[in-house]
């Protein structure tokens, strides 16, 4: 057995895939050699097998590999002894199985099988070594992994990858094995930090030397050590500013520990000046252009301070260098945005709604002075049955939505639409109600984020994105496979988000109704939403598929109701009588569709004149009412707990008659009584759609 | 006062030098910057044609770019309707180009170890000229201070080989080796004799007034409508005429070389830089933007299918011939 070491080095690889390449390669690795029975018995990936990564390289550690695949015996049948042998007599058939099989008639055996006596024949597969497998099968491991983006570089090969592969290390305990991929042969040798290190090529003497023989070449390979000490550094730089903190931002923490190899930290500062600017602007130009993280004050009022994530250590000579540079670049960016930030207030929003007559938002859906105008429409029919909207500062919002489209800031910072349209509606006197409005309408951008704050904001969102989606299906151009140029997906995820967590009393047939121009469209689009509850329930809330399914069955228009029967179903669900009772569902409705039975309109249940019928009659009337009742306050709770006690009665009813009797009336009648059982929790969950071991 | 690092520093055109002698000496053919406005290094021929088809190249040349739109009458100390770029084409890159690009950054004075160099991804992109390639911007102490690109199409073509360029901003990248805020107070030239310095302003602060003024204020919009469809027929006429001589004369190798795809790539270089110049003067709405982009696109697509079956018949025709041309 041995250790076993993979790096394959890099040009710097994007940030944003690493960790995902980092943990396809362990994976791909262990699976391999897994499969190939290289792995001793006992092996636990969790344990055995670590990654590494830095921006220039991805590594494969295993703890034990064995030297050799064991030797593999294998067992083919052939004929029939019957056919292979006549009197004792070896037939062509017999003999025949055996060349196939490489071996002397002799040496074949006789197995016993259900279906009677065979002969058989054992081979012994040798066993290759681990170093040949590896040579041999590695490379194709390397070769399928994704990568959001590829490219080529060797001079006429159709060889791709994320970026030039450098170099290649693979040791099997001491020995090099010698890997080929991408025109490189792997050896020994690795290369540490660009700049800190020699930048010559280094031995990586053993597997298990390896994270620290980097770490002396200035490189901190596993990413969770580095991670770490960037946050430790954030924290320790930052407590030099008397009171001050860091903005918490793991995305921006992520991408630096995928930037670096050796992090440190550097504070630089600003002129308070700019802190007149706004805080979206300057955490937007700090986060979003220059990686730095922004600092804030007890009372959370940003600070005249940053903290840069750099690649290299700091010391008392190069520090002030670097920090004057990237101060200097922070002023200069700072400086472009307030001159955006004064030069656009010379033509207000107001103004700007007319420029937006030139601006299309797509060519067979005119211009963005119209999508404001079916913004506005829509968003006032969507108010018409809610309480308490601000229906003139909804309509306000809608005509000047867009209008910062046609803004300097917004066009240098995309990312900020919306935001600064209602950072200048606030400046230009436009009411409160309707400034917010604007400034949430591409809330939530994620399903991270939180939701508009004002029921006229999440209206305004719900109408911007629905006119968009119906628009695009409108045209054919709904999102296919993994493509979704428009981001309609994202769009429908959020206006589900929004119903749920907005407290809006709309449905997604309202919304599908009136943003829709023909029925076609309306259908395709409710197909649609249906998928993005799904994915809400599942992804966000985390509701397990079959509660999913189950819920969904029994309707999804009213979003926040279902929701809240899911959150029901999945409470009740571990109950045993619960589990008994949709056990007895799925019972019921396989009974009905054999019976290929519809239930009339007008049909009663009268006592029976049998025991146990009468008595799941009585009880069902009883739970009848009391799930009406419950699910009318949407107390679903109650409804699933009283649908539980029917399991005694239903129970007893299955055991005690058939409901296919032979006389028509008496089928007919047991066939109604369970017709209207399913029926009456139809609203809440399709029942038979849970499953029992949950 | 000056700091210690000020007076060490290259002057504008020191930097330029060092850069093309650092190239030239890594077996770069310096070039002179194309005489004709172009938007950026990449659309010079020199580049943008030479990328195409099997032949090795090492190009360099500084070239002056023409942005109407980033204009500021000279008034932003970071933005300028022209600025220099020097672009520098490896076809094929040779191993380990980035360690040879970080040479050529300690060739112009900058000590690696005092400063904070990332690789960070950036992608480049031109629709219009069916180009795209992967890469980085190389930020040195938070400022980009050049573009790294593996060319992977042009035309709209797969490139095989594949070419590696290297974008440096001259303006940026001085304003950094010389400590400055402003790009107008770059030492541009320093005299050896008398110690007297020239500033980037005193060299360039006319242009940036005279050319803002006149493709914010003076350009007569119909004229340049004029120009541009003028431009568009002769370029598309050229390319017609191009299919004939390409397919029916094949045989003729002088004929096939002598074909001028270069001019019609400078008619469409015209269209492109007068569209900017209508764009810097407020006259293209959005709904035109997208339709005249598709005229140019046509055009610089059309250019390089054609220069790229030209070099693939140069390469497999009679030597001869060729030396004779």
């Amino acid at each position: 057995m041995a250790e076993f070491l993979f790096e394959i080095g890099l040009e710097e690889v994007p940030a944003r895939m690493i960790p995902g390449a980092e943990a396809e390669l362990l994976r791909r690795v262990v699976a391999l050699l897994g499969k190939e029975h290289l792995l001793p018995e006992g092996f636990e990936a969790l344990s055995d097998a670590k990654s590494y990564s830095s921006p220039r390289r991805l590594a494969v550690y295993i703890s034990d590999v064995l030297a050799v695949q064991p030797d593999i015996t294998e067992e083919a049948t052939g004929p029939a002894v019957k056919i292979a042998f006549k009197d004792g007599v070896p037939t062509p058939a017999a003999e025949a199985f055996a060349k196939k099989n490489g071996i002397a008639v002799s040496e074949l055996k006789t197995i016993t099988t259900p279906k009677g006596e065979y002969i058989a024949a054992s081979t012994v597969k040798k066993g290759r070594s681990a170093a040949e497998v590896i040579a041999s099968e590695l490379p194709k491991e390397l070769a399928a992994i994704y990568w959001a983006k590829n490219m080529r570089w060797i001079p006429g090969s159709t060889q791709t990858f994320v970026r030039p592969v450098q170099w290649m290390v693979c040791l099997l305990g001491d020995a090099v094995v010698p890997v080929e991929f991408a025109g490189k042969t792997a050896e020994r040798v690795s290369f540490g930090h660009r700049v800190l290190s020699s930048g010559e090529a280094f031995e990586v003497q053993t597997p298990a030397s390896y994270l620290a023989q980097l770490e002396g070449e200035y490189v901190l390979a596993d990413v969770e050590a580095r991670r770490h000490k960037i946050r430790k550094t954030l924290d320790h730089v930052c407590r030099t500013v008397p009171g001050a903190r860091w903005r918490e931002d793991e995305a921006l923490v992520e991408k630096m520990t995928h930037l670096v190899e050796w992090p440190d930290v550097l504070l630089g500062s600003f002129e308070p000046e700019y802190l007149a600017l706004p805080e979206e602007v300057l955490v937007t130009v700090m986060r979003d252009h220059q990686n730095y993280f922004a600092l804030e004050g007890a009372d959370g009022k940003l600070l005249p301070y940053f903290l840069a994530v750099t690649n290299i250590s700091l010391t008392e000579a190069n520090a002030p260098i670097i920090k004057g540079n990237n101060e200097r670049v922070l002023r200069a960016r700072f400086n472009d945005a307030r001159f955006f930030w004064e030069f656009d207030q010379r033509t207000p929003l107001e103004e700007r709604v007319k420029l937006l007559e030139n601006v299309t938002f797509q060519k067979d859906l005119g211009t963005y002075a119209l999508k404001s105008e079916r913004i506005g429409a829509l968003a006032a029919k969507l108010a018409q049955g809610i309480d308490g909207v601000d229906t003139a500062a909804l309509a306000e919002a809608a005509r000047l939505a867009k209008a910062d489209l046609t803004t300097e800031l917004v066009k240098e910072f995309t990312e900020l639409q919306g935001v600064i349209g209602g950072l200048y509606a606030k400046s230009q006197g436009v009411s409160a109600v309707a400034a917010d409005a604007i400034y949430d309408q591409y809330t939530p951008a994620s399903m991270e984020d939180g939701v508009p704050r004002s029921l006229e904001g999440a209206l305004l969102g719900v109408a911007d994105r629905a006119d968009t989606i119906a628009g695009m299906f409108g045209l054919g151009l709904e999102p296919t496979g993994s493509k979704d140029p428009f981001a309609l997906r994202r769009a429908a995820n959020s206006i589900v988000k929004i119903l749920v967590e907005g407290e809006l009393a709309l449905t997604l047939q309202q919304i599908v109704e009136h943003a829709a121009k023909d029925e076609a469209t309306a259908t395709k689009m409710l197909n649609f939403f249906r998928d993005r509850v799904e994915f809400y329930m599942r992804e966000v809330n985390g509701t397990s598929y079959d509660v999913v399914a189950a819920v969904l069955a029994a309707g999804f228009y009213d979003v926040r109701d279902a929701v809240a029967r899911a959150a029901a179903v999945s409470a009740a669900r571990g109950g045993d009588d619960f589990i008994a009772v949709s056990a007895a569902f799925k019972r019921m409705k396989n009974i009905l569709t054999q019976a290929n039975f519809a239930l009339a309109a007008d049909a009663k249940l009268a006592p029976a004149g049998v025991a146990v019928e009468d008595a799941l009659i009585a009880k069902f009337n009883e739970v009848e009412a009391v799930v009406t009742k419950a699910a009318a306050s949407q107390d679903y709770a109650a409804a699933l707990a009283s649908i539980a006690t029917l399991r005694k009665e239903v129970d007893a009813f299955f055991e005690g008659v058939m409901v296919n009797d032979p006389d028509a009336a008496v089928r007919e009648r047991r066939l109604t009584l369970l017709a209207k059982i399913v029926a009456s929790v139809a609203a809440i969950a399709d029942f038979a759609e849970i499953v029992a071991a949950g | 006062m000056k700091s210690e690092s000020q007076k060490k520093a290259l002057t504008f055109q020191e930097l330029l030098f060092t850069l093309q002698k650092f190239w030239a000496e890594h077996g770069c053919v310096l070039q002179q910057p194309y005489d004709l406005e172009v938007g950026a290094g990449t659309m010079s021929p020199d580049t943008f044609l030479r990328v195409l088809g099997p032949k090795p190249i090492n190009i360099a040349y500084a070239q002056p770019s023409r942005r109407p739109a980033d204009g500021r009458y000279g008034e932003n100390p970071n933005r300028l309707f022209r600025h220099t770029q020097l672009q520098v084409i490896l076809k094929p890159p040779p191993e380990r180009v980035q360690e040879l690009y970080l040479q050529s950054l300690e060739a112009i004075g900058i000590v690696l170890a005092e400063h904070d160099i990332k690789f960070e991804e950036d992608n480049w992109e031109w629709p219009v000229g069916g180009a795209w390639g992967v890469g980085w911007q190389v930020m040195l102490d938070g400022q980009e201070i050049t573009q790294f690109t593996y060319f992977q199409q042009c035309g709209g073509m797969d490139l095989d080989p594949i070419s590696g360029e290297i974008t440096y901003g001259l303006e940026r990248l001085a304003q950094f080796v010389q400590d400055l805020d402003s790009v107008y107070d770059i030492v541009w030239s320093r005299d050896a004799v008398t110690g007297k310095e020239l500033t980037f302003g005193d060299v360039r602060l006319h242009e940036e007034q005279q050319f803002s003024a006149y493709a914010f204020d003076y350009a007569d919009v119909d004229k340049l409508w004029q120009h541009l469809n003028l431009y568009e027929e002769e370029c598309k006429a050229l390319l017609a005429r191009a299919k004939d001589v390409l397919v029916e004369e094949c045989g003729d190798t002088l004929t096939i070389l002598r074909f001028p795809t270069m001019g019609a790539y400078e008619l469409a270089l015209k269209c492109s830089h007068t569209f900017n110049l209508l764009d810097a003067r407020g006259a293209i709405s959005v709904t035109e933007r997208v339709g005249v982009m598709a005229r140019i696109r046509n055009l610089i697509v059309g250019v390089a299918k054609i220069y790229a079956e030209q070099e693939r018949l140069k390469a497999t025709s009679n030597e001869q011939t060729l030396v004779g041309a």
